[in-house]
């Protein structure tokens, strides 16, 4: 991640000091959606308001805000636009997002390119309305592509290289751009909101008033979508082809990564991961969300005391960058993985650490993964413990030793005594 | 009213877009209703239609039958869904205006299932939102492309796979629940009086904001009669009262021509005509049947007193 100093933004006229949420609105302004759908919840609101002020008060001309009585409509009403062949948006998170569930396969299913901020919270019960990824990567078997963002800025980049990904012609597919609720949401920070012209030139309008290429609504062509499909029919192809189409848009996230360096000068590694002080790094740590933005500092600190340790940002989950995580283990002896989302009753009990081995398992000579978790449900992670989870990894290199209360496997950082 | 000929003057309406072929049932409720109301609406038009008959006899993949343009849906997302068109219609006639994207209708053709139950919380948000679009109930009283379960909309009396001793709950009033939201337009039509649907469908279609229309739309295999029978079911549903054919727009109420009279109790056949012609309403006590027609009347009791309020 490049370091940007406060100065950098003051010179810059189109920077504004905003929260996540407004960052992810303006993004959706700047992406020129032509349809919003959302219903409010704690804690992507902001985001539902000041798109209503944008909307309601003439910033986004011909756009259309339809105010939802339930997330399942949101979702409904957002298929049913893009169908019709315009560009949209929509954000939720935890309850909201499981309330759409359905209609989250069904926008997988007709391939539309839809893009949706996820205000990542916990799940209930017991209610919890903080960070944590477990809401998103619930999703992981929809067919959605699903990315984190680990700061303000990246929240109204990842949206702008989201739409461009999505609605290439060989992709097709929608996209979740997740971020921590509270942590990147409620609190402020400089984000640079791009000139209308620039983004216009990476983000073209839709080609044509008809839509996409598969499915658009036309008199003179009339054609139906979804009907019943036999188990001999082409049920099966149909579902093989979305699953290569989400392999296959590694490349299309890679390149929309690299067209928008070249556009806006600012680098999210290959799109699909981001390292920081890897050079002669001995052991690693992959991380994602905003601890991976403060994981930064950790390293730079635990660097300063002597130790070879690097960084690695997952940036995307679906498609999960098996090639780039291949090539990681080979790099470093250990690769510690931090979750902070659960995946209950798997092997590690975390979703990504569970996706790390088994890229690894066929690789002989590759890095220990050292699976950790942290910060569920919001609970805060201090720079303290995150050095010293890049401690545990360099200890673990060098004496084979690991934390004596490890979890089945996995090391639970900052739990409470429990009975 | 219509006549025939003003229907036969009209192209769109001498075509058919619901095409032979597809897999009805013989007698089938649904396609009388669904081709009357494509006669009215013509090409211009997408469709949403929610789990229901409709996804299945519309044809089997690649097969359709369809001639305009439909799109299936989950269970609960129609009226949400046939909104995002309608908005999209509206964004897409502001970047390419001219084009004839206002002209373009947005409708939900949904049965009472996807009505009266599991998409209420949709339709009441769209009515509540006066979303530009046509919601459409074609009502045949019970899950019938499950298997015949009981719907909310299912009368009183009625045997299902569900109710094996009858219904002991009423038929819910939709159309005054979404009357009391307040929208431009409510309509009830039967199939047995096409040009009746076909006259209200174009009306709605004029309309700005929501308008929504239950059509009955009897089921043989579901009810228990004859396939030939399906029009006369509907219209005795229409003479003894119990299926009031009406209009509320812009909540005035106005009953429509072969309802108006039965104002009159009198003129209102007993209701015994109409179940006894069901096998659904077999083995049914005679306390069941009494109860059927006091709510038939208590039904028209209500219309009366409306529209007295109406002419104060």
């Amino acid at each position: 991640m490049t370091k940007v100093e406060l100065t950098d933004f003051v010179q810059n006229k189109e920077t504004q000091i905003i929260k996540g949420n407004v960052a992810a609105a303006n993004a959706a302004k700047s992406a020129r959606v032509q349809v919003i759908s959302a219903y409010p919840i704690t804690p992507q609101t902001t985001v539902v308001e000041k798109l209503s002020e944008f909307v309601d008060g003439g910033y986004m001309p011909g756009t259309q805000f339809i105010k939802m009585e339930s997330e399942h409509s949101v979702m409904a009403a957002t298929v049913g636009a893009s169908m019709a062949g315009t560009r949209t948006f929509t954000a939720t998170c935890g309850q909201g997002l499981f309330y759409m569930y359905e209609m989250i396969h069904w926008a997988a299913g007709v391939r539309l390119p839809i893009v949706t901020a996820i205000v990542s919270r916990g799940t209930a019960p017991p209610w919890n309305i903080w960070a944590d990824f477990s809401d998103v990567i619930s999703c992981r078997d929809t067919g959605w592509m699903s990315s984190f963002c680990a700061t303000h800025q990246e929240i109204y980049d990842e949206i702008l290289m989201s739409y461009k990904v999505c609605e290439d012609y060989d992709v097709l597919l929608p996209k979740f751009v997740a971020y921590g609720g509270f942590i990147l949401s409620h609190t402020s920070k400089p984000v640079i909101i791009e000139d209308q012209d620039k983004v216009d030139g990476y983000l073209p309008a839709l080609p044509d008033e008809k839509g996409w290429p598969h499915i658009w609504i036309d008199p003179e062509r009339p054609l139906m979508h979804g009907n019943l499909i036999m188990p001999s029919g082409f049920y099966s192809e149909f579902r093989m082809k979305l699953h290569i189409a989400l392999l296959e848009s590694k490349e299309k996230i890679k390149n929309a990564a690299k067209e928008f360096e070249k556009v806006f000068g600012r680098s999210y590694g290959n799109g699909l991961i981001q390292e920081y002080n890897m050079d002669n790094a001995e052991v690693a740590m992959l991380a994602y969300g905003d601890l991976a933005l403060q994981m930064e500092e950790a390293v730079d600190q635990v660097r300063e005391e002597g130790y070879k340790v690097g960084m690695v940002k997952l940036r995307h989950f679906r498609p999960f960058p098996t090639e780039e995580i291949i090539k990681l283990g080979k790099k470093v002896k250990v690769l510690g993985v931090i979750d902070r989302g659960i995946a209950f009753g798997s092997q590690t009990g975390g979703p990504v650490s569970c996706e790390v081995k088994t890229a690894l398992h066929e690789t002989e000579g590759t890095a220990k993964v050292f699976p950790m978790m942290n910060g569920i449900g919001g609970r805060e992670v201090s720079l303290e413990q995150q050095k010293n989870q890049l401690k545990l990894l360099v200890k673990f290199n060098e004496t084979g030793e690991l934390p004596k209360d490890m979890i089945y496997g996995t090391y639970w950082d900052g739990l409470l005594e429990v009975e | 009213m219509v006549s025939l000929k003003n229907v036969i003057d009209e192209e769109i309406a001498c075509q058919e877009w619901f095409l032979p072929g597809n897999s009805c049932c013989a007698g089938c409720g649904l396609e009388i209703a669904l081709r009357w109301a494509m006669k009215a609406l013509g090409p211009k038009t997408a469709m949403i239609t929610p789990a229901s008959c409709l996804n299945v006899v519309i044809g089997l993949w690649p097969k359709t039958a369809p001639n305009f343009s439909q799109f299936n849906m989950a269970f609960a997302a129609g009226a949400a869904a046939a909104t995002g068109v309608s908005a999209a219609f509206k964004a897409k006639n502001y970047k390419f205006p001219g084009q004839g994207w206002d002209e373009m209708v947005s409708i939900c053709f949904a049965g009472d299932g996807g009505t009266t139950d599991i998409g209420i919380q949709g339709l009441s948000g769209a009515a509540e939102r006066n979303s530009n679009i046509i919601y459409v109930c074609y009502d045949n009283e019970a899950y019938m492309n499950t298997g015949i379960q009981r719907s909310s909309s299912t009368p009183h009396g009625a045997l299902t796979t569900t109710t094996p001793f009858g219904k002991e709950r009423y038929k819910k009033n939709v159309p005054a629940i979404m009357a009391a939201h307040e929208i431009p337009y409510v309509a009830t039509c039967s199939i047995s009086e096409p040009l009746d649907i076909y006259e209200k469908f174009k009306k709605a279609k004029s309309i700005e904001g929501c308008k929504y229309i239950q059509i009955f739309a009897p089921c043989p295999p579901g009810w228990g009669y004859l396939a030939e029978e399906s029009i006369e079911i509907a219209r005795l549903a229409v003479k003894t009262g119990f299926w009031i054919l009406y209009e509320i727009e812009n909540g005035v109420l106005t009953l429509s021509k072969k309802s108006k009279s039965l104002v009159d109790p009198s003129k209102r056949v007993p209701i015994i005509e109409y179940v006894s012609k069901q096998k659904r309403f077999a083995g049914i006590s005679e306390k069941t049947l009494i109860e059927i027609q006091e709510r038939v009347d208590h039904d028209w009791e209500k219309i009366v007193d409306q529209l007295e309020c109406q002419s104060r």
